[in-house]
């Protein structure tokens, strides 16, 4: 066996003569690379691989079809793989998995990982690599994949031996979901996965790495100076994000915003993160975000922010960026902190276990006597009684800001719509544009995973994909793509995916023929000239486009007709994808959008002719 | 162009420990040029650890960068540890390798330059010295300006290697 483990794969050629495709020596298995990386994948306890084969994966694919239990999912187009694994990631809270070959499946794996990365979602990517000694020679389908990938991965893997496989997929899956998750590629050179040459496969239980060791919990010592500044905050903001999400604190969040009564403002990733229907939940923030959270924030003097990053759709101008705020910063990557808006006291750590000492913190200074030791009720009320006038004046959910007499069906109506008729319960995708900030702002999210989009990289294609992995992983629930028809065709071939493995997704279009919040820059800032930003007349009959594909296709033109064919629609995606074609004013804005450049969190288009 | 003035005044010399692997050093480079960092002198060689890498670099920029910097270099997983050798009293150094054109009077000079910076004289030809220095950038610096009237041929510079002085170590 210690000769085995010597030879290196090129001379693995007489083990070609065994039949046996796994042979058991002594205690330890020996077995081909593909075969390592289908039992790695079983040992990880991937539920779906994310896949199209190719040339140089065909060793894999075939260990694969032999005998792996992991069923396989064949999109049509490498990037829809790397959102379906991303929107199974997203709302299970698991790792995804993608197996692409190399070259061009690899780079167009590449916008996928990139989407990944900027929402710091767990994916492990194994791409196929020409053989090792093509490498370098520009050899068919041959890109460097470690290179390309290198600036949108969390890390990345060249296998250069057969026995490295099962350490380095045990480290993947170990970097992806730790710390701070995000994306990690292993790419494997097709002689390292033949099936001549086989080598000892013993999984490692577990890993450990000299480099790498991320924050378990966060400094008490810190946590303790954050307490004291909350408990006398008089215009506290908390501003949740994407890490509470990640790091599955949203139980954690909500005990402590409700045990202070604090108001609370939810990133675009951090949606759900607090229930969005609840009285303390001021809306989203940021560009798109509520009056009342922008205004909060900017007024506010003490602002928790919780696995956020500051994101400039975020803050508007930094320079501007709540002038009386003392910024108390948790998140897991030091990185973020301090990284565009200078924090006043940051703590290291996960969400999690941070926000539950901050909360028994609180508690154990609460049992002691003394008014210095609660919070400022007083201020508080007073606070909310600001907060409350604000939603009053132009608050999203006070009355409608839209003109809902219109004759045209408004796409804000579609969205308060399918949230009613669904309960509030379905996971809801999307892809990027102004149908994305609509399902942000009006389908108000009670649960953390239920609301899947590229707040990052804004990536068009994003939504059906995405909703294929979350129909995966909650076969019962309803799962809604909201999306517009110029993002959808960026990834629509996957109509066909949702067929073969029979999908039932609800894809609700809301059909403005442009590319709506181009338009919506360009009527703002570009005096109307739509430069490439219309369809005219080239848009599919998406009807027959989805009846082609085998699905149901529903259009919506008439206002009076919207519930129930929306109830029709909802109801059939049960059993079948249904393609809902809704036509929708095609002038219509997304408000509130914070005015730049130079503006502050509180400036603010109201509407096509209010300014705040 | 738009220009962001940035103040770069500060000039910092990053060390650290990587895990010798291939693709350690690319992720280290790209990192800067990838954020925008500026990266003015780099070098890199194994330790007596076979298994890591000693990087050194000098930056310049604000103190909000460094610290960012360090941040985003601390959070490469091939990045086992880092320390910013300017905020304590250390030791630095570079070699230089200088070829100048030396015939007629400027032999002399030369060499009598050379000696004043204990500089080497390392390969002679009839018209050629080839020189080696060790010092800190400020002497090398130094050195070039005073031999530049002689006709500089070429310059090679190691990069900046960087030590902190006393107690105070970077390793495992």
């Amino acid at each position: 066996m210690l000769k085995d483990q010597d030879k290196s794969p090129s001379s693995g050629a007489e083990h070609a003569k065994s039949t046996n495709l796994t042979e058991v020596n002594g205690d330890v298995e020996m077995l081909s690379g593909g075969d390592m990386v289908a039992r790695a994948l079983e040992e990880e306890g991937v539920e779906f691989i994310f896949g199209y084969p190719g040339g140089a994966v065909l060793h894999i694919y075939d260990a694969l079809h032999r005998h792996s239990s992991v069923p396989h999912i064949l999109v049509r187009h490498e990037q829809a793989a790397t959102h379906a694994a991303d929107g199974y990631a997203r709302s299970t809270g698991k790792t995804g998995v993608v197996l692409v070959t190399s070259g061009p499946g690899a780079t167009n794996a590449i916008t996928g990982i990139a989407t990944a990365y900027m929402d710091s979602i767990p994916m492990v990517v194994i791409s196929g690599q020409v053989q090792s000694h093509l490498i370098g020679e520009d050899a068919f389908q041959e890109t460097d994949m470690i290179g390309i990938s290198r600036p949108i991965v969390k890390h990345s893997f060249l296998v250069k031996r057969t026995e490295d496989i099962p350490r380095i997929i045990k480290t993947a899956f170990y970097l992806a979901a730790s710390g701070r998750p995000g994306p990690v590629v292993v790419d494997i050179p097709k002689d390292i996965t033949a099936p001549a040459y086989k080598a000892p496969f013993d999984y490692p239980a577990e890993v450990s790495l000299r480099s790498y060791a991320p924050a378990e919990k966060g400094h008490s010592g810190q946590i303790r100076k954050a307490v004291e500044l909350l408990l006398r905050a008089k215009k506290p903001m908390i501003y949740a994000g994407g890490g509470v999400i990640q790091g599955n604190a949203s139980a954690a969040l909500t005990d402590l915003v409700r045990h202070l009564n604090f108001p609370i403002t939810n990133t675009l990733m951090g949606l759900g993160a607090y229930p969005g229907s609840d009285r303390q939940f001021v809306g989203m923030l940021g560009m798109h975000g509520t009056y009342e959270a922008n205004n909060a924030m900017h007024e506010s003097d003490v602002i928790l922010a919780v696995g956020a990053r500051f994101d400039d759709r975020v803050t508007n101008t930094i320079s501007k960026f709540c002038p009386q705020a003392t910024i108390i910063h948790i998140d897991v990557d030091p990185a973020s902190i301090s990284k565009t808006v200078i924090s006043h006291l940051p703590i290291v750590g996960p969400a999690r276990p941070v926000l539950e000492e901050m909360l028994s913190q609180i508690k154990d200074i609460e049992a002691q006597p003394g008014i210095a030791n609660r919070v400022d009720a007083d201020a508080i009320a007073k606070w909310w009684a600001t907060i409350d006038g604000w939603r009053q004046k132009h608050g999203l959910y006070t009355q409608n800001r839209f003109d809902d007499s219109s004759e045209n069906i408004k796409p804000q109506e579609v969205v308060q719509l399918l949230h009613e008729l669904t309960d509030g319960k379905a996971f809801v995708t999307s892809d990027v544009g102004q149908h994305q900030m609509f399902a942000a702002q009006y389908y108000l999210f009670d649960q953390p995973r239920q609301w899947i989009n590229s707040g990052g990289l804004g990536t068009m294609g994003f939504g059906l994909p995405a909703a294929m992995g979350v129909k995966l992983a909650h076969p019962d629930a309803i799962v809604a793509c909201v999306t517009g028809e110029g993002s959808i065709q960026m990834c629509i071939q996957e109509l066909s995916t949702c067929k073969q493995y029979n999908l039932p997704v609800l894809i609700v279009n809301l059909n403005n023929g442009y590319l709506g919040m181009v338009k919506q820059w360009q009527d703002m800032q570009y005096e109307s000239r739509y430069s490439q930003s219309v369809y005219q007349d080239s848009l599919p009959d998406f009807i027959k486009l989805a009846e082609a594909y085998g699905h149901v296709g529903i259009k919506i033109t008439d206002k009076k007709q919207l519930r129930e064919q929306m109830q029709t629609a909802i109801d059939t995606s049960r059993e079948q994808v249904v393609f809902v074609d809704v036509y929708v004013d095609p002038h219509e804005h997304v408000y509130p959008m914070q005015i730049a450049p130079d503006g502050a969190m509180n400036d603010m288009y109201l509407s096509k002719t209010e300014r705040s | 162009m738009p220009t962001v003035d940035v103040d770069i005044s500060t000039r910092r010399i990053i060390s650290l420990l990587m895990e010798n692997s291939p693709g350690a050093l690319s992720r280290v480079v790209g990192l800067f040029s990838q954020r925008g960092y500026n990266i003015e002198t780099l070098t890199v060689a194994p330790t007596d650890d076979v298994t890591l890498s000693r990087l050194t670099l000098i930056t310049l920029c604000d103190d909000q960068t460094i610290e960012q910097i360090t941040k985003q270099l601390n959070k490469l997983v091939d990045v086992v540890k880092l320390v910013d050798l300017t905020e304590g009293e250390h030791i630095e150094r570079e070699l230089m390798l200088i070829k100048v054109r030396a015939s007629g009077e400027a032999r002399e000079e030369i060499k009598r330059t050379a000696d004043i910076f204990r500089a080497q004289i390392v390969d002679v030809t009839s018209s050629l010295y080839t020189i080696q220095l060790i010092g800190t950038q400020q002497k090398i610096d130094a050195f070039i300006e005073a031999v530049k009237g002689s006709n500089v041929i070429e310059v090679v510079r190691s990069g900046v290697s960087g030590i902190a002085r006393g107690e105070k170590v970077l390793a495992l």
